[in-house]
């Protein structure tokens, strides 16, 4: 399971300065109410709380204060081959901030070493504008008031987030999915109240004990309550308008979400009677979504009383 | 204050549980357990509050479904933090000072084996100028433990220490995911890992989930509870939280921690549980809370056997907890930190009495 | 259960909100926080040194995606040095955080705690975190409106009531914002007409009778008695009482029209507030109302209305400004939809109207006043009373 997507931030008049700093390939540091300069610049003192508003230009080299190595390297860290994370004070700074620092092995590391910036090719005004740090043997010192850049300032960056998952069915899951692999949907009954859930339960939500006994389902049912969606939306799968509803299966005393077709959507109705509309079996995998969707049995409107405590 | 005692801890741990991310599975005997450990039902807990994470599950609203293993019809008052579980049980402690409930149930739980911890964790930094280097959770460790070893504060053989105690005292707990006799001399002749860290030093990535019950000594409910040992009554119960930035904090450092010490009275304690999930985040605490030669550490073993992320905080409360029951210890504190570097700090300090 | 009689006096003594907007891209995260914080301690006179712990609330943490950000927002946040607590309950969060925060000045732990609300939703898009596929699920949802169309209809066909009364409360609650500066929808000229002849979106929801996506904050200041007095509030807003309730999300024949968790939670507020006829004694209410038919709905499970009814308090037009029982006076939830803010938004709308600080939109003469959330599928709820005098 991936969760990933291309996060639009927002700056800020603070980190603004900073990123179209680094687009301009020039570091800039806020400078606190007592002095002390900050890199990357904090929005507010941490003192007055006030927002900074006093930035300097400090320079592209600096001395490592601590540091640790990266055998292994992550997805989306600043260098592919083995590396240092470090904190790293530039010269005009008075604190360090984190960075990398490419070298080959541990022992070319060590704190007080000078490093300086290896700027990415194309600079965007974002962090990852300083590609990384490399060793250099000696180094000027200046310190200059900030000139705010000519150019159109940043204003937002865009920060991807790629993250992925293995997503784990519980045991009660697990029985419903390979019983629909089977073309089977298999419901259980809480021991306690005997109501019978589909899927089943890790905890009966009443209860709070897994469901047990296995009771199988027809693959028909009734339309309990319903929508019609119109509105597109991002990941969507299905082209609207179509009809999202919770069908009530046959001895079942809960209703799940699904998809109601073959029909026209103004054709759909509370206490409409439906049955499953099934994949071509070669398409089935332990997913409900080999049951492609629901359609009209054509059988009369169950009554409204037959449905309304599903409501 | 009010006298507020733990009176039941339940808690299960493993390297990489089989089974969904709401953790369900874990949550349903361990409230199965406190309710015989308290001997009393669901409809005596006054309030419930719990701690986890939606990064930590990979999806939005993960802690929803958990309130399925209460069996929350009749409905319940219940409230949830985005925090380890030991921050949800000072939220309870909390309700329980206002008068509102006398009982209340906190859990805690997290799969990390679902994704790669410590890349998630790099979720946690500023995501303007941090998040985008994905600096992994061993790394951001790996400079605090530099800077100490830089000045001379501690030394590999004092971090061999702690790991080595852990890993040993991690042997009497059923739930240790790592554990075994182990010397400081096995410790140092490991390959460095992330220098300057081995991996003795860190914790071992593990899921779990705990829960624990709390009660207000002078309630009606407190007096129907038939237990051996004494009653652990909360006599301090402090956090804090420091800046996140690391190049304005001093890394060998966790004021946080020793404003929460020191407010709750960690000082005069016999034993402690620390959540350190690296073995010089130990040092670093043990300092700041002044807990001298003679207080006994992590006889659990400690976030070094194992460290579900959520609930591995409130894990540290109840290993303390059981130990004044038993009489083990007189007055111990449980401790429970959060972000990078042990950004924030819990401390909950715990007196026996009969 | 519970000794009710330890519980320290709280009131609100100061109230801050960001001006709502779909994008407030002229703002980072901790600047829009900063926004509302600012105002609210400008509001009750206080500095950050005066406060003694900071409680955050948001929705999902995939919204913005930052992993408990409170943690990078603790500096801006002047929480360096205190307690910082962070409460996420879903969409009821904003609520429970007020309420987490006033707990811990009636538990008389603290004199003066800051909280505040957010969310920033432009950084992504909310429909995405809403509904990230999870492997097994059949991926039907549309979103918020997806999932709480059918109930809507169910309540439809359960009261009977008539297809204008959702239109009527979208009218309202976006004429009401006119008068709300901080609203993020101001769009003139919408009646009920406007409103049915908006598109469909999740039949039988149409487009106007939804809430937008919106950056905003909200913030408080909750103190005691003591402090109260100190900084010498004439007007703060008195806590009556704090209620939370939870329920599952789904399980065999739970009511999701009418949840069993919001009218015991309403029961035991008026029981709290010592109020024994809602509709007569509360003054004003803000109800977290996203799509327009939840006000009838809520009314009942309120207790304004008897089962079934609540569609005919609407249609009277009590629940106008000018009604006998104003219902979202600021526009409500249908006008501004930070998430994790829109609770306590509802909660800090209350206490302004009894602090008489609700300008353009006050009720005259409010004196008690209900602030509402919920959250999840209808299954988290937050509620509390303010008044403008101490608690009897």
């Amino acid at each position: 399971m991936k969760v990933e997507f291309d996060y639009t931030r927002s700056l800020g008049p603070v980190l603004s300065r900073f990123m179209t700093g680094l687009r301009d390939r020039q570091v800039v540091g806020g400078v606190l109410e007592d002095g002390t300069v900050v890199v990357p610049p904090p929005e507010y003192d941490p003192v007055t709380h006030r927002e900074i508003s006093e930035f300097v230009s400090v320079g592209d080299e600096g001395v490592v204060t601590t540091w640790s190595w990266v055998a292994d390297p992550v997805m989306d860290q600043p260098l592919a081959e083995p590396f240092a994370f470090a904190l790293i004070q530039l010269d005009g700074a008075d604190v360090a901030f984190l960075h990398a620092v490419a070298v080959d092995s541990p022992a070319e590391m060590g704190t007080g070493m000078r490093v300086r910036i290896r700027w990415a090719e194309q600079t965007t005004g974002s962090i990852t504008d300083i590609a990384c740090f490399e060793p250099v043997p000696d180094s000027q010192r200046f310190d200059t008031i900030a000139e705010p850049s000519e150019s159109e300032p940043v204003t937002r960056i865009v920060t991807p987030v790629r993250l992925a998952y293995e997503y784990a069915a519980s045991p009660e899951e697990s029985k419903f999915f390979r019983g629909l692999a089977e073309g089977r949907i298999l419901g259980q009954r809480c021991p306690v109240c005997h109501k019978v859930y589909v899927p089943p339960r890790g905890a009966c939500p009443v209860d709070g004990v897994p469901t047990t006994d296995e009771v199988e389902l027809p693959d028909r049912g009734t339309v309990t309550t319903f929508c019609i969606v119109n509105v597109p939306f991002l990941g969507q799968r299905i082209k609207p308008p179509y009809v999202s509803a919770y069908v009530l299966l046959d001895g079942a005393d809960i209703a799940f979400l699904h998809l109601i077709l073959d029909a026209d959507a103004s054709e759909v109705r509370m206490g409409m009677r439906v049955e499953a509309v099934w994949k071509p079996r070669a398409e089935w995998g332990t997913t409900i979504e080999n049951i492609s969707h629901f359609r009209p049995t054509g059988e009369p409107d169950a009554d409204y009383d037959t449905y309304k405590q599903h409501l | 204050m009010r006298d507020v005692a733990v009176v039941g801890f339940a808690q299960r741990q493993t390297k990489e549980m089989d089974g969904s991310p709401t953790c369900v599975e874990l949550l349903v005997p361990i409230f199965a357990e406190l309710l015989e450990q308290t001997g009393w039902t669901k409809s005596d807990i006054g309030f419930w509050c719990s701690g986890s994470s939606d990064y930590l599950a990979g999806r939005s609203f993960s802690f929803v479904s958990a309130v399925d293993a209460i069996g929350a019809l009749p409905p319940v008052n219940e409230s949830h933090v985005e925090m380890d579980a030991a921050w949800a049980l000072y939220e309870a402690w909390i309700k329980l000072q206002t008068g509102e409930a006398d009982t209340a149930l906190v859990y805690g739980f997290g799969k990390a084996s679902a994704g790669v911890l410590r890349r998630t964790l790099a979720m946690q930094l500023d995501p303007y100028t941090v998040t985008p280097l994905w600096p992994d959770t061993v790394s951001i460790a790996g400079l605090q433990a530099r800077a100490g070893l830089d000045h001379g504060i501690w030394d590999e053989r004092a971090m061999a220490e702690v790991a080595a105690r852990s890993r040993t005292a991690g042997t009497e707990n059923e739930y240790a995911v790592r554990k075994g006799v182990t010397t400081i001399e096995d410790v140092l002749s490991e390959e460095l890992y992330a220098d300057p860290l081995r991996r003795s030093d860190c914790a071992p990535v593990s899921d779990g989930a705990a829960a624990m019950v709390i009660a207000a000594v002078d309630s009606p409910a407190f007096a129907t509870l038939q237990r051996d040992g004494a009653a652990a009554v909360i006599t301090g119960f402090e956090h804090r939280v420091d800046q996140i930035t690391l190049g304005t904090r001093d890394l060998t450092r966790a004021p946080s921690a020793a404003l929460a010490g020191a407010a709750a009275g960690a000082s005069a304690v016999d034993m402690a549980e620390l959540h350190a999930p690296f073995s010089h985040q130990e040092l670093i605490l043990r300092r700041e809370l002044g807990l001298g030669e003679g207080v006994t550490i992590n006889p659990s073993g400690g976030a070094l056997c194992a460290n579900p992320m959520f609930s591995a905080g409130l894990v540290r409360i109840g290993e303390a907890a059981r130990r004044v029951w038993s009489g083990e210890s007189r007055k111990a504190l449980g401790h429970a930190t959060s972000g990078p570097a042990l950004q924030q700090n819990l401390v909950c300090v715990m007196e026996g009495r009969s | 259960m519970g000794s009710e009689g330890r519980k320290q006096l709280a009131a609100v003594m100061g109230v801050g909100q960001t001006h709502h907007r779909a994008k407030r891209e002229d703002v980072s995260i901790a600047g829009l926080l900063r926004e509302a914080v600012d105002r609210a301690l400008e509001d009750a006179g206080l500095g950050f040194e005066d406060i003694d712990a900071v409680v955050v609330g948001k929705a999902p943490d995939l919204f913005e995606g930052v992993m408990m950000p409170e943690l990078f927002l603790a500096e801006a946040l002047g929480a360096v040095g205190k307690p910082l607590l962070r409460v996420h309950t879903a969409g009821s969060v904003g609520g429970s955080t007020a309420i987490v925060a006033a707990s811990l000045v009636q538990a008389g732990v603290h004199e003066r705690v800051l909280t505040v609300a957010f969310e920033k939703q432009s950084e992504s898009n909310a429909m995405w975190a809403l509904s990230v596929p999870v492997p097994f699920i059949m991926p039907v949802h549309a979103g918020a409106g997806g999932y709480f169309a059918p109930h809507v209809r169910s309540y439809i066909r359960r009261s009977g009531a008539p297809t204008h009364i959702g239109a009527m409360v979208a009218a309202k609650d976006r004429q009401n914002a006119l008068k709300n500066p901080y609203a993020h929808l101001h769009n003139e000229g919408t009646t009920m007409e406007t409103v049915l002849a908006s598109q469909i979106l999740w039949d039988p929801i149409r487009y106007d009778e939804t809430c937008p996506s919106s950056d905003g904050a909200c913030a408080l200041v909750i103190g005691s008695e003591s402090a109260v007095e100190a900084a010498g509030i004439p007007n703060p807003a008195w806590i009556h009482g704090t209620v939370m309730r939870s329920e599952p999300t789904t399980a065999a024949e739970r009511d999701q029209v009418n949840p069993q968790a919001g009218r015991d939670a309403a029961a035991a507020l008026w029981k709290q507030a010592k109020i024994t006829n809602p509709y007569e004694e509360i003054d004003c209410a803000e109800i977290y109302v996203p799509f327009s038919w939840f006000e009838p709905m809520w009314l009942e499970n309120l207790g304004f209305a008897a089962e079934g009814e609540g569609w005919k308090v609407t249609e009277s037009g009590a629940t106008a400004l000018d009604g006998a029982l104003p219902v979202n006076m600021s526009g409500g939830v249908l006008s501004s939809n930070p998430i994790g803010a829109s609770g306590m938004l509802r909660f800090a709308e209350a206490a302004l109207q009894v602090m008489g600080e609700a300008g353009d939109h006050q009720v005259n003469g409010a004196r008690r006043a209900l602030g509402h959330a919920y959250g999840g599928g209808s299954q988290f709820f937050a509620m509390w009373v303010v008044g403008s005098d101490k608690p009897a």
